[in-house]
């Protein structure tokens, strides 16, 4: 046998084993050293699927549910797979245009990439979805995705429940990990916030094999990695939804603010706040729509004011510094102070209401008459306490004392983004008189609950539990228990179990002198209208001034004396005198509370006030301006040829003085988060109108 | 007598083929399996229904041990007998198909033998140019360093191809291009190897680097060996040297620049040159392509050709990771993301569902085997059995790394089976006799045959 051309067998063995090994190289390439391709088959093949789990219920405390669950669809698209939709025919049912379409379907992918499912349109109604079901052959790439929505079945407390939103990139950069996707939805304010994680229950998530054609082959691995959706648990709230229905009506066409609290527990059991609005507009298909309105509204009715608004809390505030000055040692319950109608000791006079000699004669009938001279005096007293040698030092007492009743500070109740009030530092009124030049005089009337001491009702209300509990509280609070409560739900529900007991030392004889002055005030007091059978009540009005207009209109109480039950704060914007308008409503949800029904006489009450409009002109004007704007709009896309001559009229008849800036609800604090906050919304507002604010 | 006769028939036989064959051709059928399988239609009975590709498969197996069994049967001698013979009915059979052909997936280049079942003549006409070359080169008085035998041999294996090509079957026709090893071992000068090697390269270089840079790069490289031989040249006057660099310079830069383009835009279709753009990690603009502007203003719009089979094939392969998804998991192949996963990129379910481990032992199979053959070839004492098992060899050996090449997205996509592996009864009738033939010679390897 010829060995014929031996060394070129050995170079094709060579050149074989070569080839080979590249091929090997490749393959640990791809199979070992990259991980793009496992995702990419993921991708490809694994299809996921959400499962939303119910959210929790929410209860009010005779266990109506307030918040639940309803079914709604939202329909999906993944703009890779469209290729062949019947692209008309879908417009038709939604509504929109090809444009509109097309504009859609670019979002969806600059949003969400060209192979994930994004929503193409939110929330349809029963009849689209029907529409859509029988034709969904016809829209390959699109799918319809069931979503539980919430339901108000009383439609109200809204500001208290707070809406659900979608969650954008930064929501999630903020819970990373903690499950949630793009397109999701979670609590954005109120108790949905406050208490999402237990309300969102855990989602859960299904695996698919899905083929070339995107049709499901099946589970993955046999659902090995599957995990069950397990609901949001529910939350029994102190609420009593009949109060908070009835405290909502009474405010009706009104601007303020409605707070009651079991002063035992701690538990809210009314939080009303207006203008509100109707939970529902929040949920379903308008829900875009609506929003924007209720954002753009002057008269603000996304504001919860029972935590947000910060009100001067005049003469409510009387009872505490009579507290202070008793417990101080500066006067005695027999201590009286002759007043002619106004108080002069400090240049300016401070007015006050009643006249007569001997309504201020001692603590009590100064309560009851609500004698501002009295009280500027015993405030004087209270700084310039001679135990401190300094107006300054007596000043920061009183300072702790008030920020003890929870003036000044943040409660951490259940809601988010609650406001703290204003009690002034002296090192603000340290700037304003260029240095510590000022005495007792220059801040008297913080002694009548004005100058820069703020509170909102919550605030105003807790302060009413103290005294009514003589020294303790329990922070107010809407949810009293969650439904199969863990140890590590105490992060929630285990501080509004603690007994607060900031004023211990202030002995119960001067409590009871305080509460009998204030029980007079109900008797034969400023607020003698305010009557129930049977119920010891105490109450003292307030009437505060502002600078936007008509005076606030401040009523606090709590009934009955002996067994205090309830502690409410109520305040109604520019409706004048506390005894007016706010210490009625407060009568008729304590008659509501107490006795469970309204007499006959009371229900006329009601009607008379809810119908009562008692909303500033500026805001009414600026609903007015906002009609005419949409008229105008509306008239020039109708008819073009016959619009100039329609604005002419408009124009010229206009008697447009107001500066829709100047919302006179609000009184501007100098706190800058509020003035940035009110800047942000009033922006669109500016852009829509910048005409009428040259003049 | 009948003892020492039957005695003869397996005396010989080198069973390590054998069973290596055997191993390839059972892998084949369970990868077939894995990409038809779905749980919502699969009963046992399925296997042999006759309805599915891997019980068809099976059935080709069936024929394909019958056909196995007439050769080892047989007598060698008839081999080198009929090898001219063959080749002319093989070529007569190609032609054949330009009357009676039918066109599938493209290509006429397909026999319908009735029931459902088709033949590839440019298929077995790959065992007839084997033994055809086999026999020229085993002439006695052979000198194959002469140009006019290397011609006739060249003839022998490009006639076939190029009849393929006119069939559509460019993947085949290339398949021809290995013969081109069997001659380099049996005395073809290394010279053309090495052109035709780094012609490749020059055209993979034209692909993937800027046409500029690349005349640049090609200048710079004549410049240094002009440098490198300036003794040879300037010193001993041997201008011819000169002349060589200069000539090979002008027409590696006339490839670069204008032949590669031409072909790319006006010779191939649109998807082509998208398929070798490809492979080097490029796209291809087809508005520049010739055919793909004729279709145009035809009116049809063919649509862009992408890259979406190699994509899925190395997403496949690449997913399956180390250990892989384990059989019949891969969701690739669930999915049925890779087109034509059955027959050309069967090699993707086996990636994916074993893996890196998988397919390193289903590589090893192969190479075992290839140096099976090798092996066989050099202890042959004929030229004509020791020329056969090299073509045999270098047919597998272009297959598999062409195939495999292909789904790992090392070389453009080109229509060319797995051999013994993917689905296909010509394909696997074709590999089973090259490689039953084969063992047949090597029984008989004492016997010098002519």
């Amino acid at each position: 046998m010829p060995v014929y051309n031996q060394s070129r067998s050995r170079i094709i063995q060579v050149i074989f084993i070569l080839v080979f090994l590249l091929i090997i190289l490749q393959l640990l390439n791809l199979q070992i050293f990259s991980t793009e391709y496992k995702l990419q088959a993921e991708n490809n093949a694994v299809y996921r699927k959400v499962i939303y789990p119910d959210r929790g219920v929410v209860y009010d405390r005779h266990g109506k549910a307030i918040l639940e669950n309803t079914i709604m669809w939202d329909l999906m698209v993944t703009p890779s797979e469209i290729k062949g939709t019947d692209t008309t025919a879908l417009c038709a049912i939604l509504g929109i245009d090809t444009a509109g379409f097309h504009k859609r379907i670019l979002t969806a992918i600059i949003k969400n990439s060209r192979y994930k499912p994004s929503i193409f349109e939110p929330l349809i109604t029963d009849e689209v979805y029907a529409r859509l079901n029988e034709s969904m052959y016809k829209f390959p790439g699109f799918n319809i995705v069931e979503r539980p929505v919430r339901s108000y079945p009383f439609h109200g407390a809204a500001c208290v429940l707070g809406y659900l939103g979608e969650v954008d990139s930064n929501f999630l950069k903020r819970h990373a990990g903690e499950g949630y996707e793009q397109g999701d939805y979670a609590g954005m304010t109120g108790l949905e916030r406050g208490y999402e994680k237990v309300l969102m229950g855990q989602r859960g998530v299904k695996r698919f094999i899905r083929d070339n054609k995107n049709r499901i082959q099946g589970a993955y691995n046999n659902g090995t990695y599957d995990t069950a959706a397990i609901a949001g648990r529910n939350l029994y709230s102190s609420m009593d939804i009949d109060l908070q229905l009835l405290a909502e009506k009474l405010l009706q066409h009104k601007i303020g603010s409605v707070v009651a609290i079991n002063p035992k527990t701690g538990g809210i059991l009314v939080m009303a706040t207006a203008p509100s609005y109707d939970p529902t507009m929040l949920t379903g298909a308008q829900r875009r729509k609506n929003f924007g309105k209720l954002i753009l509204d002057t008269a603000r009715p996304l504001l919860n004011r029972a935590i947000k608004g910060q009100y001067p809390p005049g003469s409510t505030y009387k009872p505490l510094s009579a507290l202070i000055a008793l417990d101080e040692g500066i006067i005695t319950p027999s201590y009286g102070y002759p007043c002619a109608g106004a108080y002069y000791s400090c240049g300016r006079p401070v007015k006050c209401t009643e006249h007569w000699q001997g309504h201020s004669k001692n603590l009590r009938t100064a309560i009851a008459y609500s004698c501002n001279s009295y009280f500027s005096n015993v405030f004087r007293m209270i700084v310039d306490n001679p135990a401190y040698h300094n107006p300054r030092i007596g000043y920061l007492h009183w300072k702790q004392y008030m920020n003890a009743f929870g003036y000044g500070i943040d409660l951490k109740t259940d809601l988010p983004g609650e406001d703290d009030g204003n009690i002034p530092d002296t090192s603000g009124y340290n700037r304003d008189f260029g240095g510590p030049r000022w005495n007792s005089c220059n801040i008297v009337t913080l002694g009548i609950g004005q100058d820069r001491m703020l509170a909102t009702p919550l605030q105003i209300a807790n302060a009413m539990c103290i005294i009514a509990n003589k020294g303790y509280y329990y922070t107010p609070h809407f949810v009293d228990s969650i439904e199969n409560e863990t140890i590590t739900d105490t992060q929630f529900v285990g501080k509004y179990r603690i007994k607060h007991v900031p004023l211990e030392h202030i002995s119960d004889s001067s409590f009871n002198t305080v509460q009998l002055g204030m029980h007079d005030v109900a008797v034969f007091g400023t607020a003698r209208a305010v009557k129930i059978d049977g119920i010891d009540i105490c109450a003292k009005t307030g009437t505060a001034q502002n600078p936007h207009g008509k005076d606030h209109s401040l009523f606090v109480a709590f009934a009955p004396m002996q067994n205090p039950k309830i502690a409410i704060c109520v305040v109604v914007e520019n409706a004048g005198f506390g005894a007016t308008w706010a210490a009625p409503i407060a009568s008729l949800i304590m008659e509501k509370y107490f006795k469970d029904t309204l007499s006959a006489a009371s229900v006329a009450n009601v009607e008379r006030i809810s119908n009562a409009d008692l909303i500033p002109p500026p805001i009414k004007q600026w609903y007015f301006k906002q009609d005419s704007i949409k008229l105008l709009k509306q008239s020039q896309k109708i008819n073009p040829d016959a619009a100039p001559v329609f604005q002419n009229n408009l124009e010229t008849t206009k008697p447009v003085q107001y500066d829709p800036e100047a919302e006179p609800n609000h009184k501007d604090n100098g706190d800058t988060s509020l003035i940035k906050n009110k800047q942000d919304l009033q922006k669109p507002e500016e852009k829509k109108n910048p005409k009428p604010k040259k003049p | 007598m009948s003892r020492s006769y039957s005695k003869s028939v397996s005396k010989g036989v080198d069973w390590l083929t054998v069973v290596l064959y055997t191993a390839l051709v059972c892998i084949g059928i369970l990868c077939i399996f894995m990409v038809e399988y779905n749980p919502a239609t699969f009963t046992p009975s399925s296997f042999f229904q006759g309805t599915t590709n891997y019980s068809k498969q099976i059935l080709f197996t069936g024929i394909c041990i019958v056909v196995a069994t007439f050769i080892i049967l047989s007598d060698s001698k008839l081999y080198p007998a009929f090898a001219n013979l063959m080749y002319v009915f093989g070529i007569i059979l190609m032609l054949s198909v330009f009357v009676i052909g039918k066109n599938i997936n493209g290509s006429k280049s397909w026999i319908p033998l009735g029931g459902g079942f088709n033949l590839q003549p440019a298929e077995l006409c790959k065992i007839f140019t084997a033994l055809a070359l086999a026999k020229f080169l085993s002439q006695l008085n052979m000198d194959f360093s002469k140009l006019q035998s290397q011609v006739i041999a060249g003839v022998i294996t490009l006639l076939p191809a190029l009849i393929s090509i006119l069939q559509n079957e460019t993947g085949l026709a290339l398949v021809y291009m290995s013969f081109f090893i069997v001659m380099y071992r049996e005395g073809l000068p290394g010279i053309i190897l090495i052109i035709g090697f780094s012609f490749g390269a020059l055209v993979v270089a034209t692909l993937v680097v800027e046409k500029n840079t690349l005349a640049v790069i090609l200048t710079l490289i004549a410049g240094l060996l002009v440098f490198v031989f300036r003794r040879q040249i300037f010193v001993r006057k041997r201008w011819n040297v000169l002349v060589l660099i200069t000539s090979v310079w002008f027409v590696c830069v006339g490839i670069q620049r204008f032949a590669v383009p031409y072909i790319f835009n006006n010779v191939f279709e649109c998807y082509q040159s998208q398929r070798i753009y490809s492979a080097v990690g490029k796209d291809y603009d087809c508005s520049q392509n010739k055919h793909a502007l004729k279709s145009e203003a035809a009116g049809k719009s063919p649509g862009k050709p992408d890259d979406y089979n190699v994509r899925q094939s190395k997403i496949a392969i690449g997913s399956g990771g180390f250990l892989g998804k384990g059989f019949l998991k891969g969701t690739q192949t669930r999915g049925k993301y890779v087109p034509e996963q059955h027959t050309d990129f069967i090699f993707t379910s086996l990636g994916e569902a074993f893996g890196f481990v998988g397919s390193f032992i289903f590589l090893a199979i192969y190479f075992l085997l290839l140096f099976r053959i090798v092996l066989i070839a050099e202890r042959q004492r004929s030229a004509f059995s020791r020329v056969y098992a090299y073509s045999v060899a270098s047919i597998l050996f272009f297959h598999i790394v062409v195939n495999v090449c292909m789904t790992v997205g090392l070389f453009p996509v080109i229509g060319i089976p797995l051999p013994l592996v993917s689905y296909g009864g010509s394909s696997l009738l074709t590999f089973t006799i090259l490689i039953f033939i084969l063992i047949r010679l090597d029984a008989d390897r004492q016997m010098v045959l002519r």
